[in-house]
């Protein structure tokens, strides 16, 4: 009880501070909301189950593309391009899983990087119909929902937090039931979970599908909400900043992501403004993180103060 | 009935058990004892598919389980408690317990079943099973294989490293689940505890099963001790 009543008490006070933020803070919320949810897409792999990825920009691409072409190319609307999306996520995940699954630690890092340059490259590669390097614009008059348009400050708040708010509830339904536990199981101990009957394979492959359904729901939305849809997106950074938001708040936390994605996308935004290496920054920050904090803010707090937090 | 008929088996090159045979009869205490290196655990491995099989078969009720995946082992009906627990540390013990319930099916009488024979894991329900004392732990680990309703147990030194009360609680159980009929293999390098608790002993050596004896030809200063124990 005490855990759904602190999430759902995050999402409220998420809900209220769009009529408290400045502008430019609000969109930057919504942005770090979206980015929340790839993370706790990369969280169910890494953080619950143990499958350190490299190629999450993949599935993050394929919902971004997977909503943006049916409306570039087909005249779709938002709601059924942003199910092709959310499908394309899952469907990817699925394919890279069958094969990347075979391997298991630094292997399966590096085929999941490959998988994720293949990706990139192909993007490149059908520039005629990707819209190659420049990627493409998601026109204003396709970016509404329900008479909502989502080019607009208000609703597009409301679209990012309602995502963030169905991801948070279900990665925490998620990660208390009983697959939830067999998912920290197989990160504890794969031959363990083998002697209990448990088929590694399957459930590592069921995780990282649903892994790949929040990264392309976010992807997605993501497009939708600002409006460009590009390869940029399938690049080993938006593989690297997943791991990073979940490193920093927390792997293995339902909230460590939203906690790690904003302190990530504001370490940048800061130092960004006095410095171009900002990411020599991000990069000191982590490894302070791992010498003096290495579970993380949150998985921190949960050793030490609050057990209880899932 | 678990019987195994002249296995080999190893570690890719390296070959570690040697045309061994064997069998656990159900309401039996097997215990299997040699020294390091005589391939007491890879055995059990062998058991549980974690080690391949070159060649020999292994039944259970007559059925061939050495070409099965490993996790359909236990699903089979053959639970094994590792040396060393390897419990799922950050769950707590209901977690732990509920895992193994989950994996077979098994349900609510299982997990009183297994909370009556360790009543301390019931007062412990909510506690994180890293936290919990190394006899606690061996117990939960015992309890978890039992979650999934096994004909034959599999004990990897189940009393490595725990103060004689524990040992005695172990031991306990053991026995209670040999009158119940459920057929137990257990490794253990204690004389004293394979006193007590076996009903037959395959001593093995350089990879075979060189002896096997009944518990009533086996007085502890027994010869046999001495030759593949080394005490």
């Amino acid at each position: 009880m005490k855990v759904w009543a602190l999430h759902l008490a995050v999402v409220a006070a998420l809900f209220a501070l769009q009529f408290v933020l400045p502008p430019y803070h609000a969109t930057n919320l919504a942005r770090i909301m979206v980015l929340a949810v790839f993370a706790m897409g990369y969280n169910i792999a890494f953080g619950y189950t143990g499958l350190l990825s490299l190629g999450h920009a993949v599935f993050f691409a394929a919902g971004m593309f997977g909503m943006g072409l049916p409306v570039w190319h087909l005249d779709w609307t938002a709601l059924p391009a942003l199910i092709t999306g959310l499908a394309a996520g899952g469907l990817v995940a699925g394919a890279v899983g069958l094969l990347a699954l075979r391997t298991a630690g630094v292997s399966f890092m590096i085929v999941t990087l490959m998988f994720a340059q293949a990706g990139y490259l192909l993007l490149l590669y059908f520039g005629a119909v990707t819209g190659g390097d420049e990627g493409f614009v998601v026109e204003t008059s396709s970016r509404s929902v329900f008479g909502w348009n989502l080019s607009e400050d208000g609703p597009r708040y409301v679209a990012a937090l309602t995502l963030f708010a169905a991801a948070l509830l279900s990665c925490l339904w998620l990660v208390r039931s009983p697959f939830g536990r067999v998912m920290v199981a197989m990160r504890e101990n794969e031959d363990r979970s083998r002697m209990l009957g448990y088929n590694p394979f399957r459930v590592k492959l069921i995780a990282l599908v649903m892994s790949g359904l929040y990264a392309g729901a976010a992807g997605a939305v993501y497009g939708l909400l600002f409006g460009y849809v590009g390869a940029t997106f399938a690049t080993i950074q938006y593989s690297i900043l997943p791991m990073l938001y979940v490193l920093l708040g927390g792997a293995g936390t339902v909230l460590g992501p939203l906690l790690g994605a904003a302190v990530v996308f504001y370490l940048i935004d800061i130092t960004s403004a006095f410095t171009d290496a900002y990411f020599f920054v991000v990069g000191a920050s982590l490894v302070a993180l791992v010498l003096f904090a290495p579970k993380g803010i949150l998985g921190t707090i949960r050793e030490r103060v609050a057990a209880w937090l899932p | 009935m678990l019987r195994i008929d002249g296995i080999t088996a190893g570690y890719g090159a390296v070959t570690v058990l040697r045309d061994l045979s064997f069998q656990a009869a159900p309401g039996q205490v097997t215990c299997i004892m040699g020294r390091n290196g005589a391939g007491k655990s890879t055995l059990m491995k062998a058991i549980m598919g974690l080690v391949p099989v070159q060649s020999g078969q292994i039944l259970l009720n007559g059925q061939p389980i050495h070409t099965l995946p490993a996790h359909q082992i236990p699903k089979r009906g053959i639970a094994y408690v590792p040396q060393g627990r390897r419990l799922f540390g950050p769950l707590t013990v209901a977690e732990n317990i509920e895992i193994g319930l989950m994996a077979r099916n098994t349900g609510p009488d299982r997990r009183e079943f297994v909370l009556t024979l360790f009543p301390r894991l019931r007062e412990r329900l909510d506690q994180v099973a890293s936290t919990l004392s190394g006899g606690e732990q061996q117990m939960l680990a015992i309890a978890r294989a039992l979650c999934l309703d096994p004909a034959v147990l599999l004990l990897d030194e189940p009393t490595e490293g725990l103060q004689p009360s524990m040992i005695g609680l172990i031991r306990d159980v053991v026995l209670r689940l040999r009158d119940a009929g459920l057929a137990t293999v257990l490794v253990e390098q204690r004389v004293d505890a394979v006193l007590r608790m076996a009903d037959r002993v395959a001593f093995m050596a350089h990879g075979r099963v060189e002896a096997e004896v009944q518990r009533a030809e086996l007085a502890p200063e027994s010869s046999l001790f001495q030759r593949f124990v080394g005490v």
